[in-house]
């Protein structure tokens, strides 16, 4: 295919620019290729400065979250051929600070995922010698939706809340919280829903619902989020008219 | 010679905010549209107050609100907040499913179900107002 | 349990969404549309006092309008938030939750002006 068709990506060098910049490039318009396919073949062909993450280059990893023509993306599962005739905009992923061209600093969504603990939390360990935790496939549909994030953090790109206010814990952050509360071996929604009840946690969340909408995996964090929201009401209603029923 | 590292805040780029953001993409527009029917809610709140006012005072106070209630500006500022309150009424009904997880015997009750019945509440609601308001 | 108020103003939030849109349409189209532009003949005033007068029209409209105030309140100070970006924050809640009360008490007074019991 003699096809080309034109990259516009954002470049940002931290030790030169004060302000990021745009760099044109041309790249083959091949059928079957990806933003992703595009931007390697500018690092190996044209512009071997060029810095962005990626991996496993399937979908699964996470790591090539960018945002195309102003919408967050994988890279790696965007066809090329959908924005032909170009250009096309690629720019870092929406919301967070960028450190290198479409390179972004993602520790505020590292610092906010452990704090809602998504790890089986139980009262006691069951004991390696009485088995395994059994689980029935009816228990593992109650939570299976919400541990397909792949934390991406498209969805943190997309919601308006979180790029006003990064105080925002942010969707996938509630999502894996809910994932865990769902699971049957957890015991653990207790300490979770301390942290989330807060204004910075689900009350933040004003449900726009565009983190649903760009979430490669169909996770629904903006129904992760209200259910959230209608549990911790109850549960609030709970402690205020039976003080002592608080108790688990 | 220490390379600038991810985490040094000083050479970090923060991208600003326009005020305008909600123009960009027509899903963010929807959805200031939606939260702005706040706005002709509290609106129309007030109108049936001063609705409910002007039967308070009397006969010749009411014939005056209906009559003043019919001038082209108010007329005007109620369709447009009557436009306002369907699109918060469709959007509420069709939200509520991905907020509520409804389970009956088992199984999920699906989302056109939840809708369903929201709708078939509102036309009861404004069935029973309609013969009971109406002469 | 640790307390917040936040789930009860979101409680709060969602029921007034609830009852406005499933109350406020009917009410809208009658009162502010059909009968002032006459599509529908308004009723002649001994009825419509004795519905708005009614016991259980107060009950129910001081039940539903107060909770839909706090409903707007709420909504319209995230829209000055996140849509204007309004920086006095405190100023917005105040005027908007303020509002929300003010609208509350004048529906009591209104409502209690209008009973004929």
């Amino acid at each position: 295919m003699d096809d080309q068709i034109s990259l516009r990506v954002t470049r940002y060098r931290p030790d030169k620019d004060l302000e990021p910049s745009w760099q044109d490039y041309d790249v083959p318009l091949r059928e079957e290729w990806t933003v992703l396919d595009a931007l390697n073949y500018v690092k190996s062909d044209i512009d071997t400065t060029l810095a962005f993450r990626w991996s496993c280059r399937m979908g699964i990893c996470g790591s090539c979250g960018m945002n195309v023509e102003g919408e967050p993306r994988l890279t790696c599962a965007t066809f090329l051929s959908d924005y032909a005739p170009g250009p096309v905009r690629v720019e870092p992923l929406g919301n967070f600070p960028v450190a290198r061209d479409l390179v972004v600093d993602i520790e505020d969504f590292m610092e906010k995922l452990p704090r809602v603990k998504p790890w089986i939390i139980r009262d006691e360990e069951q004991s390696v010698d009485d088995g395994e935790y059994l689980q029935t496939p009816e228990e593992l549909d109650a939570y299976k939706q919400f541990s397909m994030c792949i934390n991406c953090m498209l969805c943190y790109a997309a919601c308006p809340v979180y790029g006003l206010d990064p105080d925002f814990v942010g969707p996938a952050a509630i999502a894996l919280a809910e994932r865990y509360d769902l699971d049957s071996r957890d015991q653990g929604a207790r300490e979770r829903l301390d942290v989330l009840i807060e204004h910075e946690g689900v009350y933040g969340c004003t449900f726009v619902g565009e983190c649903t909408r760009v979430c490669p995996k169909h996770v629904d964090p903006a129904g992760a989020i209200q259910r959230y929201k209608l549990k911790a009401a109850q549960q609030s209603v709970k402690a205020f008219l039976l003080p002592r029923a608080l108790q688990r | 010679m220490t390379q600038p590292r991810i985490g040094d805040s000083d050479l970090l780029y923060r991208r600003p905010v326009s005020v305008w953001w909600w123009t960009r993409k027509r899903n963010y527009f929807l959805f200031v549209m939606r939260e702005l029917s706040s706005l002709f809610i509290a609106w129309l709140v007030l109108y049936l107050l001063l609705f409910i006012r002007a039967v308070a005072h009397g006969e010749a106070a009411y014939v005056d609100f209906l009559d003043r209630a019919s001038s082209p500006w108010l007329v005007a500022v109620n369709v447009v907040a009557f436009g306002f309150l369907v699109l918060h009424t469709v959007t509420w009904f069709s939200l509520t499913p991905q907020a509520m997880v409804v389970s009956l015997r088992g199984r999920r009750v699906p989302a056109a179900a939840i809708i369903g019945a929201q709708y078939a509440g509102l036309a009861l609601v404004s069935a029973f107002v309609f013969w009971l308001v109406t002469p | 349990m640790k307390f917040s108020i936040y789930p009860f103003i979101w409680l709060a939030f969602s029921g007034g969404g609830v009852m406005a849109a499933i109350f406020l349409p009917v009410l809208a189209f009658l009162f502010a549309l059909a009968f002032p532009l006459g599509w529908i003949d308004p009723p002649d005033y001994d009825h419509i006092a004795a519905v708005v007068g009614h016991p259980l029209t107060f009950l129910v409209l001081l039940g539903i309008f107060p909770v839909i105030l706090i409903h707007a309140a709420h909504r319209f100070r995230y829209t000055l938030y996140d849509g204007l970006q309004v920086k006095h924050k405190g100023l917005v809640a105040l005027l908007c939750y303020g509002g929300a009360l003010a609208g509350s008490f004048a529906t009591l007074v209104f409502l209690g002006n209008a009973l004929t019991a």
